[in-house]
């Protein structure tokens, strides 16, 4: 290579060479299968900006090679290093280690699933949920005529990365083990979108209620506490199916209407003009 | 599924069969377009994938997809795409995919929507289309900054609506050829608990992305190893301009755990600046008609040459403001770019500059399709996406990608469902070419450890070092050589790969096998880098410095040999037809068509 291309391609990979003295970092890492697990300490060699996933990167490179953790983009737009640093769910690739300063930092895995190994959970539940969800269907040929007012709602539920740190938080599913009988938080929010599409033609307020059971959720917001996207999972998606749910099953009018039609009383269309006033 | 028992003799591995008529490796946008046409027809399909479902490279496109479907400019036309894909392609492009590409693009966006995808819009209540580097009109459906992740999430549901046989964290290790050298199947393990399936499928369609993990400096996650080129070079299947790889002008410097980490070009396309450390916009000293909205390559290399000459930022970048759209703009158009920066690099882009450097991003090179329907060299064996060559040439538009994912896709998902059609053999193979697979995947953890045992992550780390200082942006030809006798030596050592632990969820187990495709496909990179002895899109060579009309008629094809050597062979572009070659006559005269 030529003098000139070989250094300036090194000037832009050096110029952040740190001189000063090396400082480290030390981790605590649960290592270890369900029945068999416990938190290991780790030292790394800490670097500027440095996210607690590339000091777990470093150690399984240079110390544990057998060390899992879960990741893909490492730009918090997968949602896939999910884990609970100190106690709390957080994707690995946007925390700072810098954050965790004068503490002690413990990585775990996500604990509201069976630990598969380490730091990685068996999140495969939460895909066997979503393959009961009624997809998306519409009676219309797109191209759709949609104006912004009719979708800038439905921007924010299809922000979800499915990193499933609301499912991991929520109460029904981590302390009360109801997975049986509960979607969680995470579908919610894709029920929401797809309730509110003014294209969609499926009526999901039956298997709302009854199969995904959102009358267990008792709002207590921990799931809008941990969304990476800022989702307001509770006040934009589950109180508004609630209330769906309540005005077309406890509403004695639509009750009625109900039992003559057959089904829901008004379509998503139906709904949306009525609201709007037309 | 059929569990055989072991039959006593201590080196036989019990694994699983699975039957399918088309099994689909790789779940980013190619393959779950690719299923979903299968699954449609009424076929038996599986999806394997390395990864959960919904976390493919696919995840991270965030400007949008290229269709010209005149929404915002009325004057577009799939003959204006064509040539701007030809243009951006230096011309070495399979003129017949791009003429197909760009036909077919408004149809799949529309697709999208019909199954749920939803896009910003304009006032009249269409999907609205952002500008985008070296396209002529405003082109790019999207949403916000996060375009990929609608379109995996989209794909994703639709297939989950299928019968789709979706096989997560399942890593392929080969394609399992019959006496007659068709592919009948592939054999994988479970990355959970490392148990081995064994796939018959009549047809097999690769699309498993890219492999920018061969650098350092990259915007690609970890999954992005080369795997499906190399399956498919090992079985036979020719490969088309394996030189070619994208460098993003911009990606991140700092801090340094997300150097290289994506800026979206949707900055750009929204009217964000280039500048350097004297504050001058640059671009108009490279590209003064097009500036910041050039091609990718011509940028990669402005920001690259202003950091050489000395006018770099602190961190050995250039300068990316959008200050100008306010936080408010930068809410509604990059909200995702104003997290990442705030969040990972204390940087407010609503205030302050980003600084950028160029990025391994994407590689334009790949596994050789017919255009038609995305067969490779290989009977029974297609491929799609990222992991094909030919579409873009020798330099990718943004927004050609996640296009290019669904119309060929689902052209690689009729291909093989025709095949499929076609023909009846069987797909059975002898066991012990599955044992003897099996031995090889298991052995850099079961081998006795010896003196000479590497790390695969430290073999990586090597490997990606090699390539940064050989065959990076800037290229010669003492350099490049000097490159591939590193590669081959560490070609050589990848049989020591060593790893501890066992087969549950072991890291350093999966990234033992991705070394070799990593070794593989960064030879077969710097041997055609060697061979295209000019400046053309991505392929920039200090000691040609200039484009060779010699060479813009030439595909560089490599193919595995007789004795495992590459082949090389420098192949003809076949003559374009009348009604192409006409629209690239009126463009260079200046017409817009």
């Amino acid at each position: 290579m030529t003098e000139n291309g070989n250094s300036a391609a090194r000037a832009g990979a050096a110029a952040v060479a740190d001189d000063g003295p090396k400082k480290t970092v030390k981790l605590n890492i649960f290592r270890g299968t369900e029945e068999d697990g416990k938190e290991v300490e780790y030292e790394v060699e800490l670097a500027e900006g440095m996210v607690v996933l590339d000091a777990v990167l470093k150690i399984q490179a240079e110390q544990e090679d057998d060390l899992a953790v879960r990741w893909n983009c490492k730009a918090a737009h997968c949602g896939s290093c999910s884990a609970e640093i100190n106690g709390k769910p957080k994707l690995l690739c946007k925390s700072r280690v810098e954050e965790y300063e004068g503490q002690e930092i413990h990585v775990q895995p996500l604990h509201a699933f069976p630990i598969i190994k380490d730091l990685v959970s068996d999140v495969s539940w939460n895909y066997e949920v979503s393959k009961g969800i009624k997809p998306f269907t519409s009676d219309e040929q797109a191209p759709f005529t949609m104006y912004e007012e009719d979708v800038e709602r439905l921007y924010e539920p299809k922000k979800c990365i499915e990193c499933f740190m609301c499912q991991d938080v929520c109460h029904v599913l981590r302390t009360h083990n109801k997975h049986e009988e509960f979607a969680g938080p995470r579908f919610f929010v894709r029920n929401q979108w797809l309730e509110m599409h003014p294209m969609d033609n499926q009526d999901r307020l039956e298997d709302v209620k009854e199969k995904d059971g959102v009358g267990l959720c008792n709002i207590t917001k921990c799931c809008t506490e941990v969304c990476p996207v800022g989702i307001k999972i509770t006040d934009n998606s589950i109180i508004p199916l609630k209330e769906r749910v309540a005005d077309e099953y406890y509403d004695p009018a639509k009750w009625l209407m109900r039992k003559i039609r057959g089904r829901k009383s008004m379509t998503n269309r139906e709904a949306e003009a009525a609201k709007n006033g037309n | 599924m059929v569990d055989l028992e072991t039959n006593g003799s201590r080196n036989r591995e019990n694994f699983e069969v699975r039957e399918h008529d088309v099994l689909i490796i790789g779940a980013g946008g190619a393959g779950m377009r690719a299923a979903v046409e299968a699954a449609g027809k009424g076929l038996s399909v599986g999806i394997v994938t390395k990864s959960l479902l919904g976390k493919a490279h696919t995840v991270m496109a965030e400007g949008g997809m290229a269709a010209a479907i005149g929404n915002v400019d009325p004057e577009d036309s799939w003959r204006q795409h064509f040539i701007d894909t030809m243009k951006g392609g230096k011309f070495i492009n399979n003129w017949r995919m791009a003429e197909i590409h760009a036909k077919e693009s408004p149809d799949r966006a529309y697709e999208l929507e019909q199954w749920g995808a939803l896009f910003n819009r304009t006032p009249e209540g269409k999907i609205s289309q952002r500008p985008f580097g070296a396209h002529t009109y405003r082109r790019l459906a999207h949403v916000g900054d996060r375009t990929g992740l609608e379109l995996i999430r989209t794909m994703q549901e639709k297939v989950l609506a299928t019968d789709t046989k979706v096989y997560m964290e399942t890593t392929v290790t080969k394609l399992l050829q019959d006496a007659s050298g068709r592919v009948v199947g592939a054999l994988a393990y479970t990355r959970e608990n490392g148990k081995f399936i064994h796939y018959k499928a009549k047809a097999v369609v690769m699309a498993t992305g890219g492999w920018g993990r061969i650098f350092k400096v990259t915007s690609n996650s970890w999954e992005g190893t080369g795997d499906g080129a190399i399956l498919a070079y090992d079985v036979g299947a020719e490969m088309v301009d394996m030189e070619m790889v994208q460098f993003h002008p911009t990606g991140m410097v700092w801090p340094p755990g997300v150097r290289g980490l994506l800026v979206t070009e949707g900055v750009r396309g929204e009217g964000g600046v280039l500048k350097n450390s004297e504050g001058k916009r640059y671009m108009g000293d490279y590209d003064p008609e097009r500036m910041e909205l050039s091609s990718r390559d011509v940028v990669a290399r402005a920001n690259f040459s202003e950091v050489q000459a000395g006018r770099g930022s602190e961190h050995g970048g250039v300068y990316l403001d959008i200050t100008h759209l306010g936080y408010e703009g930068i809410m509604q158009k990059l909200p995702t770019m104003h997290e990442q920066f705030l969040k990972l690099a204390d940087v407010d882009i609503a205030k302050e500059s980003m600084e950028v450097f160029p990025t391994i991003h994407y590689t334009m090179g790949g596994i050789k399709v017919e255009p038609e329907h995305c067969a490779t060299t290989v009977p029974g064996l297609f491929a799609a996406g990222e992991c094909s060559g030919g579409l873009h040439g020798a330099n990718r538009l943004g927004g050609n990608s996640l296009s290019d994912l669904l119309v060929f896709g689902r052209r690689a998902g009729i291909g093989a469902v025709e095949y499929v059609e076609q023909n009846t053999h069987g797909t059975d193979i002898p066991e012990a070419d599955v044992q003897t697979e099996i031995r090889r995947v298991l052995d850099p953890m079961e081998r006795t450890k010896s003196d000479k045992d590497e790390s695969p992550y430290l073999l990586q780390s090597e490997l990606q070092d090699v390539m940064m200082e050989h065959a990076n942006l800037v290229r010669d030809e003492d350099a490049l050589k000097e490159g591939l006798g590193k590669i081959l030596a560490i070609k050589d050592r990848v049989p020591n790969v060593k790893v501890g632990g066992n087969r549950l969820f072991n890291p350093g187990w999966h990234t033992a096998q991705d070394i070799k495709y990593l070794v593989q496909v960064s030879e077969l990179i710097v041997r055609c880098a060697i061979e295209r002895k000019e400046k053309r899109g991505s392929q920039w060579r200090l000691d040609h410095d200039e484009l060779v009309d010699e060479y813009g008629s030439i595909n560089f094809i490599t193919k595995k040999g007789p004795q495992g050597e590459v082949e090389i062979e420098r192949r003809e572009i076949p003559p374009m037809p009348g009604h192409l070659s006409e629209l690239l006559d009126e463009s260079a005269k200046g017409a817009k068509v």
